[in-house]
């Protein structure tokens, strides 16, 4: 095995699969990971709450990259939960040991590493053990810039946090990893999966559905409590950009996906439709800055949720072009 | 977005730290930036930082007039919520709720309390007592 080499990723779970994928022999990059995967989507799940707030997810959930990658690239990966905080620790080190790579799903709290700023509960962020050097655990955090650590306790607490989504101590690794990837079959089946959930989905929560259905909400704020209002924007933010996700909501990780796939089947039409998603993102961006306008405004002033809202509209408006597009192309 | 239109607002929630950004050449072609913030985003991070401080504060005045036990200020003081709690504790709301009442609180053992101080990453004593404000900035 070579020794192992940490890559800055936009968001978690991708990053860590590109890196694990590298480290077995097979060259991903984090866009290709996630584009290949499925993992884009748009939901808005009003009756789901985190933090008194709803749920806006800008891609699926939590291991459906993982998953994604066993289906439609053949990768088999051996995933493992414990029951015992020691056990998990124990079964650690031993894969170590095997100087192994381990992906491990962790609570974002309990990182001793992250800042106190980035703290939140959130039980589903991945990331990569290489190695245990004295007491101290060698981690490869996709969303650092540099390789981290963590002590045992810190890492045993953050891999048995509780409650919704608790990772109750999972490790991954791959068992199986394909030489190479059949993309002229697995690139176009992963768009028109993509584009066609995004499109048809029948229910009004995913897909573009679901960003007009936010929109129509945020129509309805005005009738809120002020206070609630802001936060539930803040929030809207903090899912698209702050968690991780390339700038954006992703779309700009899944432009560049398009972007490197029609390099590697020659295809202009898919590099049109990534030009395409990146003025898509750059509409959302637009959209984030508005919403932060409205969080500064002082007491008093109008927030204008109307504007929000035919804003959000228009980006559903092109992100369904893009869509439409892609699913002319093959 | 253009890589060199990537913000660099080098924003306090970051603290020091850089996020990947997917931005493209002159051409449209994509690459990684290394990004040290947006200020939008700042905006919308610090909001949802104040709100949990404001809850913690809310609750510090509680504990302090004897109005709730200590276990609403940690609570919040940990980022959760009754909802967080629920979840990770495994037990019911208004059995939680009911353990924010002083006079109920101080009748439960340790072993019983550690169910709490374990989630809350802290000792049964800590939790057990309100810190001075010097302690909670």
């Amino acid at each position: 095995m070579p020794e192992f080499q940490h890559t800055h990723a936009a968001h978690c779970e991708s990053g860590v699969m590109s890196s694990m994928l590298r480290h077995h022999g097979l060259n991903l990059s984090e866009a290709m990971v996630f584009g290949l995967s499925g993992a884009m989507v748009f939901a808005y799940l009003p009756f789901i709450k985190m933090g008194g707030m709803p749920l806006i997810a800008y891609r699926m959930m939590p291991k459906a990259i993982i998953k994604g990658l066993q289906k439609n690239i053949g990768l088999e990966m051996v995933m493992q939960t414990y029951s015992k905080p020691q056990e998990g620790t124990k079964a650690l080190d031993v894969l170590l040991a095997q100087r192994k790579i381990v992906g491990a799903q962790t609570s974002v709290f309990w990182l001793p590493y992250f800042p106190d700023e980035m703290r939140f509960h959130f039980n589903a962020h991945n990331l990569i053990i290489y190695a245990k050097q004295d007491q101290n655990y060698m981690i490869s955090d996709p969303v650092f810039e540099h390789p981290v650590e963590s002590d045992v306790k810190g890492l045993e607490k953050a891999r048995f946090a509780k409650g919704i989504m608790a990772p109750k101590g999972l490790l991954y690794y791959p068992q199986f990893v394909p030489k190479q990837v059949d993309f002229e079959t697995v690139v176009p089946k992963s768009i028109k999966k993509t584009a066609k959930m995004m499109l048809k989905t029948p229910v009004p929560i995913v897909g573009i559905k679901g960003i007009r259905y936010l929109a129509k909400h945020i129509r309805k704020l005005g009738n809120k409590d002020r206070r609630y209002a802001k936060l539930f924007l803040g929030h809207i933010v903090r899912m698209q950009e702050e968690i991780g996700t390339g700038g954006a909501g992703f779309r700009y990780v899944y432009a560049s996906y398009l972007d490197e796939a029609s390099a590697l089947l020659k295809n202009d039409a898919l590099f049109e439709a990534s030009k395409m998603m990146t003025e898509v993102g750059d509409q959302w961006r637009d959209f984030a800055l508005m919403i932060a306008k409205a969080i500064r405004s002082k007491k008093g002033d109008n927030i204008d949720y109307d504007t929000l809202a035919d804003k959000l509209n228009t980006v559903a408006e092109r992100e369904t072009e893009v869509y439409e597009r892609l699913l002319k192309v093959f | 977005m253009k890589a060199n239109n990537v913000p660099q607002d080098h924003i306090s929630t970051y603290a020091e730290n850089k996020k990947a950004i997917y931005a493209t050449d002159e051409e449209g072609h994509y690459g990684v930036v290394a990004s040290s913030g947006w200020d939008v985003e700042e905006e919308a991070t610090k909001q949802a930082l104040h709100e949990l401080e404001r809850l913690a504060d809310d609750a510090y005045e509680e504990v302090a007039s004897g109005d709730a036990s200590p276990l609403l200020y940690h609570m919040y003081a940990q980022r959760m919520d009754l909802q967080v709690l629920a979840q990770t504790t495994g037990m019911f709301q208004w059995r939680i709720k009911r353990h924010f009442r002083p006079e109920v609180f101080t009748k439960l053992d340790d072993d019983f309390l550690a169910r709490y101080s374990d989630v809350l990453g802290m000792s049964v004593d800590a939790l057990k007592v309100l810190p001075s404000r010097s302690d909670n900035a």
